[in-house]
Protein backbone atom coordinates (compact mmCIF):
# COMPACT_ATOMS: atom_id res chain seq x y z
CA UNK A 1 0.00 0.00 0.00
CA UNK A 2 3.63 2.44 0.06
CA UNK A 3 2.73 4.39 -3.02
CA UNK A 4 5.85 5.09 -4.63
CA UNK A 5 6.94 8.83 -6.08
CA UNK A 6 5.98 8.97 -9.48
CA UNK A 7 2.88 7.05 -9.48
CA UNK A 8 0.43 9.67 -8.51
CA UNK A 9 0.45 12.70 -11.07
CA UNK A 10 0.65 16.49 -8.74
CA UNK A 11 -2.90 17.15 -8.51
CA UNK A 12 -3.58 13.84 -6.51
CA UNK A 13 -0.21 14.36 -4.25
CA UNK A 14 -0.27 17.56 -3.58
CA UNK A 15 -3.67 17.84 -2.90
CA UNK A 16 -3.33 14.77 -0.37
CA UNK A 17 -0.83 17.05 1.64
CA UNK A 18 -3.09 18.87 1.79
CA UNK A 19 -5.13 17.50 3.53
CA UNK A 20 -2.42 15.73 5.79
CA UNK A 21 -1.25 19.19 6.93
CA UNK A 22 -3.88 20.35 9.01
CA UNK A 23 -5.11 16.33 10.33
CA UNK A 24 -1.44 16.90 11.22
CA UNK A 25 -2.03 20.25 13.22
CA UNK A 26 -5.66 18.91 14.65
CA UNK A 27 -3.73 15.51 15.88
CA UNK A 28 -0.69 17.40 17.72
CA UNK A 29 -3.59 19.36 19.51
CA UNK A 30 -5.82 16.34 20.52
CA UNK A 31 -2.60 14.99 21.76
CA UNK A 32 -1.40 18.07 23.45
CA UNK A 33 -4.49 17.57 25.74
CA UNK A 34 -5.09 13.55 25.84
CA UNK A 35 -1.45 11.94 26.12
CA UNK A 36 -0.07 11.53 29.44
CA UNK A 37 3.70 12.07 29.40
CA UNK A 38 3.92 8.92 31.05
CA UNK A 39 2.35 6.82 27.57
CA UNK A 40 4.51 8.88 25.33
CA UNK A 41 6.75 5.67 25.43
CA UNK A 42 3.69 3.49 24.49
CA UNK A 43 2.70 5.65 21.56
CA UNK A 44 6.57 5.52 20.33
CA UNK A 45 6.59 1.71 20.40
CA UNK A 46 3.46 1.58 19.03
CA UNK A 47 4.94 3.56 15.79
CA UNK A 48 7.84 0.84 15.79
CA UNK A 49 5.75 -2.03 15.64
CA UNK A 50 3.68 -0.46 13.04
CA UNK A 51 6.73 -0.51 11.22
CA UNK A 52 8.36 -3.51 11.75
CA UNK A 53 5.18 -5.43 11.10
CA UNK A 54 5.04 -3.57 7.77
CA UNK A 55 7.98 -5.98 7.09
CA UNK A 56 6.13 -9.31 6.87
CA UNK A 57 5.80 -9.68 3.30
CA UNK A 58 3.15 -11.83 2.14
CA UNK A 59 2.55 -13.57 -1.41
CA UNK A 60 -0.12 -13.68 -2.83
CA UNK A 61 -1.73 -15.32 -6.26
CA UNK A 62 -0.72 -13.85 -9.19
CA UNK A 63 2.95 -12.17 -8.13
CA UNK A 64 2.06 -9.16 -5.48
CA UNK A 65 2.40 -9.20 -2.11
CA UNK A 66 1.32 -7.00 1.14
CA UNK A 67 1.21 -6.96 4.62
CA UNK A 68 -0.67 -5.60 7.72
CA UNK A 69 -0.30 -2.05 9.04
CA UNK A 70 -0.85 -2.43 12.82
CA UNK A 71 -2.80 0.88 12.76
CA UNK A 72 -6.40 -0.45 14.04
CA UNK A 73 -4.13 -2.06 17.03
CA UNK A 74 -2.13 1.59 18.38
CA UNK A 75 -6.00 3.53 17.99
CA UNK A 76 -7.43 0.72 20.13
CA UNK A 77 -4.76 1.48 22.69
CA UNK A 78 -4.29 5.56 22.41
CA UNK A 79 -6.98 6.58 20.21
CA UNK A 80 -7.33 7.29 16.69
CA UNK A 81 -4.95 10.46 16.66
CA UNK A 82 -2.55 8.76 18.51
CA UNK A 83 -2.18 6.39 15.98
CA UNK A 84 -2.21 8.84 12.97
CA UNK A 85 0.96 10.21 14.39
CA UNK A 86 2.12 6.83 14.93
CA UNK A 87 1.50 5.96 11.86
CA UNK A 88 2.59 9.06 10.01
CA UNK A 89 5.94 8.98 11.78
CA UNK A 90 6.79 5.29 10.88
CA UNK A 91 5.76 5.89 6.90
CA UNK A 92 8.17 9.21 6.79
CA UNK A 93 11.02 7.18 8.16
CA UNK A 94 10.09 3.89 5.88
CA UNK A 95 9.97 6.66 3.13
CA UNK A 96 13.41 9.01 3.73
CA UNK A 97 15.73 5.97 5.00
CA UNK A 98 14.36 3.12 3.20
CA UNK A 99 12.55 4.00 0.32
CA UNK A 100 9.41 2.00 0.94
CA UNK A 101 7.06 4.92 -0.29
CA UNK A 102 7.48 7.95 -2.19
CA UNK A 103 8.77 11.39 -0.37
CA UNK A 104 5.70 12.79 -2.77
CA UNK A 105 3.41 10.48 -1.68
CA UNK A 106 4.13 11.04 1.85
CA UNK A 107 0.68 13.23 2.07
CA UNK A 108 -1.07 9.83 0.67
CA UNK A 109 0.42 7.24 1.91
CA UNK A 110 -0.12 9.03 5.44
CA UNK A 111 -3.77 9.69 4.48
CA UNK A 112 -4.55 5.81 3.36
CA UNK A 113 -2.76 4.06 6.31
CA UNK A 114 -2.46 6.77 9.14
CA UNK A 115 -5.82 8.50 8.95
CA UNK A 116 -8.27 6.28 6.87
CA UNK A 117 -7.47 2.68 8.12
CA UNK A 118 -7.28 3.66 11.84
CA UNK A 119 -10.21 5.45 12.00
CA UNK A 120 -12.35 2.95 10.71
CA UNK A 121 -10.76 0.21 12.29
CA UNK A 122 -11.49 2.10 15.75
CA UNK A 123 -15.30 2.76 15.05
CA UNK A 124 -15.62 -0.24 13.99
CA UNK A 125 -14.25 -1.40 17.17
CA UNK A 126 -16.08 0.56 19.26
CA UNK A 127 -19.36 0.02 17.79
CA UNK A 128 -18.55 -3.75 18.62
CA UNK A 129 -16.87 -3.62 21.98
CA UNK A 130 -19.25 -0.41 22.83
CA UNK A 131 -19.60 -0.59 27.14
CA UNK A 132 -18.15 -4.33 27.44
CA UNK A 133 -16.33 -5.10 30.42
CA UNK A 134 -12.59 -5.04 29.83
CA UNK A 135 -12.38 -8.98 29.98
CA UNK A 136 -14.97 -9.72 27.73
CA UNK A 137 -14.47 -11.47 24.23
CA UNK A 138 -16.25 -8.56 22.22
CA UNK A 139 -12.52 -6.64 22.55
CA UNK A 140 -10.69 -9.01 20.68
CA UNK A 141 -13.39 -9.46 18.29
CA UNK A 142 -14.27 -5.76 17.79
CA UNK A 143 -10.37 -5.30 17.21
CA UNK A 144 -9.98 -8.34 14.72
CA UNK A 145 -13.22 -7.16 12.72
CA UNK A 146 -12.21 -3.42 13.01
CA UNK A 147 -8.97 -3.60 11.75
CA UNK A 148 -10.27 -6.27 8.64
CA UNK A 149 -12.87 -3.40 7.46
CA UNK A 150 -9.88 -0.43 8.50
CA UNK A 151 -7.11 -2.26 6.24
CA UNK A 152 -9.85 -3.01 3.26
CA UNK A 153 -11.49 0.39 3.26
CA UNK A 154 -7.91 2.04 2.64
CA UNK A 155 -6.28 -0.40 0.18
CA UNK A 156 -9.68 0.61 -1.78
CA UNK A 157 -9.03 4.20 -1.23
CA UNK A 158 -5.61 3.13 -2.35
CA UNK A 159 -6.90 1.31 -5.40
CA UNK A 160 -8.91 4.29 -6.28
CA UNK A 161 -6.08 7.25 -5.96
CA UNK A 162 -4.20 4.94 -8.81
CA UNK A 163 -7.01 4.20 -10.91
CA UNK A 164 -7.45 7.78 -11.02
CA UNK A 165 -4.38 8.81 -11.98
CA UNK A 166 -5.63 7.66 -16.26
CA UNK A 167 -8.53 9.76 -15.87
CA UNK A 168 -6.49 13.02 -14.96
CA UNK A 169 -3.73 12.11 -16.92
CA UNK A 170 -5.14 10.36 -19.85
CA UNK A 171 -2.41 8.37 -22.08
CA UNK A 172 -0.29 10.22 -24.54
CA UNK A 173 0.68 8.20 -27.81
CA UNK A 174 -0.46 5.14 -25.97
CA UNK A 175 1.86 6.32 -22.82
CA UNK A 176 0.58 7.04 -19.39
CA UNK A 177 2.64 9.75 -17.33
CA UNK A 178 1.56 8.61 -14.17
CA UNK A 179 -0.08 5.16 -12.99
CA UNK A 180 -1.51 3.13 -15.98
CA UNK A 181 -4.25 1.05 -15.45
CA UNK A 182 -7.85 2.21 -15.02
CA UNK A 183 -9.92 2.17 -12.13
CA UNK A 184 -11.51 -1.26 -13.45
CA UNK A 185 -8.65 -2.92 -12.68
CA UNK A 186 -6.48 -1.10 -9.71
CA UNK A 187 -10.23 -0.77 -7.22
CA UNK A 188 -10.35 -4.54 -7.49
CA UNK A 189 -6.91 -5.61 -7.34
CA UNK A 190 -5.99 -3.52 -4.34
CA UNK A 191 -9.40 -4.26 -2.86
CA UNK A 192 -9.52 -8.21 -3.39
CA UNK A 193 -5.78 -8.83 -2.36
CA UNK A 194 -7.08 -7.07 0.96
CA UNK A 195 -10.19 -8.92 1.72
CA UNK A 196 -8.78 -12.33 0.70
CA UNK A 197 -5.35 -12.56 2.25
CA UNK A 198 -3.76 -9.33 3.96
CA UNK A 199 -6.95 -8.29 6.13
CA UNK A 200 -6.98 -11.28 7.71
CA UNK A 201 -3.35 -10.96 8.82
CA UNK A 202 -3.86 -7.56 10.16
CA UNK A 203 -7.36 -9.04 11.90
CA UNK A 204 -5.24 -11.87 12.95
CA UNK A 205 -2.44 -9.82 14.38
CA UNK A 206 -4.37 -7.34 16.09
CA UNK A 207 -7.12 -9.78 17.58
CA UNK A 208 -3.90 -11.82 18.97
CA UNK A 209 -2.35 -8.81 20.90
CA UNK A 210 -5.59 -7.03 22.08
CA UNK A 211 -6.25 -10.99 23.18
CA UNK A 212 -2.95 -10.72 24.80
CA UNK A 213 -3.41 -7.39 26.61
CA UNK A 214 -6.54 -8.47 28.15
CA UNK A 215 -4.44 -11.28 29.53
CA UNK A 216 -1.67 -9.33 30.83
CA UNK A 217 -2.18 -5.46 31.18
CA UNK A 218 -5.87 -4.82 30.88
CA UNK A 219 -5.56 -1.50 32.07
CA UNK A 220 -3.74 -0.77 28.32
CA UNK A 221 -7.81 -1.59 26.66
CA UNK A 222 -8.60 1.64 29.28
CA UNK A 223 -6.30 4.46 28.45
CA UNK A 224 -8.93 6.21 26.21
CA UNK A 225 -11.55 6.18 29.00
CA UNK A 226 -9.39 7.03 32.14
CA UNK A 227 -8.22 10.50 30.20
CA UNK A 228 -11.51 12.63 32.03
CA UNK A 229 -10.80 11.40 35.31
CA UNK A 230 -6.93 11.36 34.97
CA UNK A 231 -7.19 15.25 33.89
CA UNK A 232 -8.09 16.19 37.60
CA UNK A 233 -4.69 14.88 38.70
CA UNK A 234 -2.29 17.27 38.78
CA UNK A 235 0.73 17.18 36.10
CA UNK A 236 3.74 15.55 37.49
CA UNK A 237 2.18 13.16 39.81
CA UNK A 238 2.51 9.57 38.70
CA UNK A 239 -0.24 7.79 39.06
CA UNK B 1 1.29 0.29 31.41
CA UNK B 2 3.74 -0.87 34.28
CA UNK B 3 7.79 -2.00 33.73
CA UNK B 4 6.59 -5.64 33.25
CA UNK B 5 4.51 -4.99 30.43
CA UNK B 6 7.04 -2.32 28.87
CA UNK B 7 9.64 -4.75 29.24
CA UNK B 8 6.82 -7.95 27.39
CA UNK B 9 6.68 -5.73 24.80
CA UNK B 10 10.07 -4.26 24.07
CA UNK B 11 10.91 -8.24 23.84
CA UNK B 12 8.39 -8.88 20.94
CA UNK B 13 9.59 -5.91 19.09
CA UNK B 14 12.69 -7.96 19.02
CA UNK B 15 11.52 -11.05 18.07
CA UNK B 16 9.56 -9.52 15.45
CA UNK B 17 13.02 -7.75 13.93
CA UNK B 18 15.07 -10.80 14.39
CA UNK B 19 11.90 -12.69 12.18
CA UNK B 20 11.94 -10.31 9.37
CA UNK B 21 13.55 -12.11 6.88
CA UNK B 22 10.65 -13.99 6.64
CA UNK B 23 9.27 -11.13 5.05
CA UNK B 24 12.09 -11.95 2.38
CA UNK B 25 10.39 -15.50 1.27
CA UNK B 26 7.53 -13.51 -0.62
CA UNK B 27 8.33 -13.31 -4.58
CA UNK B 28 6.99 -10.62 -6.68
CA UNK B 29 6.25 -6.52 -5.58
CA UNK B 30 3.14 -5.41 -4.00
CA UNK B 31 0.15 -3.87 -6.60
CA UNK B 32 1.39 -0.41 -8.06
CA UNK B 33 4.49 -0.47 -6.12
CA UNK B 34 6.31 -1.79 -8.94
CA UNK B 35 9.89 -0.27 -10.49
CA UNK B 36 10.82 0.47 -14.02
CA UNK B 37 12.44 -3.22 -14.68
CA UNK B 38 8.81 -4.58 -14.42
CA UNK B 39 7.05 -2.00 -16.17
CA UNK B 40 9.14 -2.03 -19.19
CA UNK B 41 8.37 -6.35 -19.09
CA UNK B 42 5.27 -5.71 -18.58
CA UNK B 43 4.10 -2.38 -20.78
CA UNK B 44 6.79 -1.83 -22.88
CA UNK B 45 7.51 1.16 -22.00
CA UNK B 46 8.10 3.29 -18.72
CA UNK B 47 5.74 5.89 -17.59
CA UNK B 48 7.39 9.14 -17.58
CA UNK B 49 6.95 10.20 -14.22
CA UNK B 50 7.35 7.18 -12.52
CA UNK B 51 11.02 6.80 -14.28
CA UNK B 52 11.62 10.20 -12.81
CA UNK B 53 9.82 10.02 -9.98
CA UNK B 54 12.75 6.93 -9.11
CA UNK B 55 15.32 9.11 -8.64
CA UNK B 56 13.65 11.98 -6.79
CA UNK B 57 15.22 10.27 -3.94
CA UNK B 58 17.74 7.83 -2.80
CA UNK B 59 17.12 6.08 0.40
CA UNK B 60 20.52 5.22 2.62
CA UNK B 61 18.63 1.60 3.19
CA UNK B 62 16.88 1.48 -0.07
CA UNK B 63 14.71 -1.55 -0.19
CA UNK B 64 15.59 -2.13 3.97
CA UNK B 65 18.87 -3.52 2.64
CA UNK B 66 21.96 -2.35 3.69
CA UNK B 67 24.74 -0.29 1.29
CA UNK B 68 27.37 -2.62 0.20
CA UNK B 69 25.23 -6.21 0.72
CA UNK B 70 25.25 -8.63 -1.50
CA UNK B 71 22.24 -10.14 -3.28
CA UNK B 72 22.28 -13.50 -1.69
CA UNK B 73 19.74 -14.74 1.23
CA UNK B 74 22.26 -14.59 3.68
CA UNK B 75 23.15 -10.94 3.09
CA UNK B 76 19.37 -9.91 2.48
CA UNK B 77 17.87 -11.53 5.53
CA UNK B 78 21.21 -9.91 7.66
CA UNK B 79 20.23 -6.38 6.18
CA UNK B 80 16.44 -7.13 6.98
CA UNK B 81 17.10 -7.63 10.37
CA UNK B 82 19.62 -4.55 10.63
CA UNK B 83 17.05 -2.22 8.69
CA UNK B 84 14.23 -3.47 11.46
CA UNK B 85 16.54 -2.67 14.59
CA UNK B 86 17.91 0.92 12.96
CA UNK B 87 13.71 1.76 11.78
CA UNK B 88 13.05 0.66 15.36
CA UNK B 89 15.73 3.14 17.06
CA UNK B 90 14.43 5.81 14.51
CA UNK B 91 11.11 5.91 15.45
CA UNK B 92 10.71 4.99 18.96
CA UNK B 93 13.18 8.06 18.76
CA UNK B 94 11.55 10.07 16.70
CA UNK B 95 8.09 9.57 17.79
CA UNK B 96 9.19 10.11 22.21
CA UNK B 97 11.01 13.08 21.05
CA UNK B 98 7.66 14.47 19.04
CA UNK B 99 5.60 12.89 21.76
CA UNK B 100 7.87 15.07 24.29
CA UNK B 101 7.02 18.46 23.15
CA UNK B 102 3.79 17.86 22.90
CA UNK B 103 3.68 17.02 26.46
CA UNK B 104 6.03 19.65 27.36
CA UNK B 105 3.61 22.24 25.80
CA UNK B 106 0.86 20.26 27.37
CA UNK B 107 2.48 21.32 30.88
CA UNK B 108 3.38 25.06 29.98
CA UNK B 109 -0.55 25.27 28.94
CA UNK B 110 -1.37 24.42 32.57
CA UNK B 111 1.09 26.45 34.00
CA UNK B 112 -0.17 29.99 32.58
CA UNK B 113 -4.26 28.77 33.11
CA UNK B 114 -4.15 27.28 36.42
Amino acid sequence: MHIPDGYLGPITWMALWIVMIPLWIIASRKLKKDLKTKNVPLLAMGAAFSFVIMMFNVPVLGGSTGHAVGGTLIAIVLGPWAALVAVSVALVIQALFFGDGGITAIGANCFNMGVVLPFVGYYVYRLISANADTSSSRHWIGAGIGSYIGINVAATLTGFEFGLQTILYPAVNGKFQYFMYPLSVSVPAMAFEHLLVFGFIEAIVTALVVRYLQQTDPSLLRLTERTISQDKIPAGVSV
Amino acid sequence: MNKNTQKKLWIGLLILAVLTPIGLLAQGTAFGEWGSGELQQTLGYVPAGIKSGETLWQAIFSGYSMPGFGNSFLHSSIGYILSAVIGIALIYTATLTLGKIIAKREEEQRNENP
